[in-house]
């Protein structure tokens, strides 16, 4: 989403976009003349007039499980993004019986809590499992 | 003279220059404009909303309540053809 409008949209992706991925953008490019949303979600600069890099992610529920804002100048880290949606859906589908500690990615240990666990992360969870 | 700009990732804008217009002012007292403090909180409903996308060829509306039940990333960004 941004402040471009619809045609602009258009424009990008037959002259830019679509060279870069084949088919063009598969996702809804929206726009937001004015910055309307971004307003409500706190990342349109009305200074600049446009949109911050602004990245939410939300659930089927319609509530969001974590956002990410950027400056312009800095782009985002899309393997991140897939990693944090990977984890939230796994801890869904654990209906609140596991947690994704840090550094989670699919694959990796999950975290039981319970009274057991209760000072004893220590013993499970090792500083290296924070990094790949 | 136009000056040439100096291009970067923010989409250059523009504003008033040289003396300032005078403005009468206003009888009543100024509405004091409301700062919006609705930052996004997580664990909270996101605010729905209905836009005007470019999807695959076509213009069409999209409401992110029609994709409740699926998982979503929105994304804003600054602008069309900004370089990052």
């Amino acid at each position: 989403m941004s402040i471009d409008s619809v045609f602009v949209h258009k424009m990008w992706v037959d002259s830019e976009l679509s060279k870069m991925v084949k088919g063009g953008v598969p996702f809804p490019m929206l726009s937001d003349a004015g910055g309307k949303v971004g307003t409500i979600y706190g990342v349109y600069d009305d200074d600049a007039g446009v949109e911050t890099r602004g990245r939410f992610i939300i659930d089927p529920d319609g509530v969001v499980q974590g956002f990410e804002v950027l400056t312009p100048p800095v782009g985002r880290n899309v393997g991140e993004t897939i990693r944090q949606i990977q984890a939230f859906q796994h801890v869904r589908n654990s209906e609140g019986t596991e947690a994704a500690p840090s550094g989670w990615s699919p694959g990796k240990m999950t975290l039981k809590p319970g009274p057991d666990l209760v000072g004893n992360v220590w013993k499970v969870w090792k500083t290296e499992m924070a990094f790949d | 003279m136009a000056e040439k700009l100096k291009v970067g990732c923010a989409r250059p804008t523009g504003g008033p220059v040289g003396e300032p217009v005078e403005t009468k002012p206003l009888e009543q007292p100024a509405i004091v404009k409301k700062e919006v403090t609705s930052m996004i909180k997580v664990g909270r409903k996101a605010p729905d909303f209905e836009a005007p996308a470019y999807l695959k060829g076509e213009f069409v509306s999209v409401k992110l309540s029609d994709y409740l039940g699926q998982w979503v990333v929105l994304c804003f960004y600054p602008g069309d053809f900004t370089f990052v």
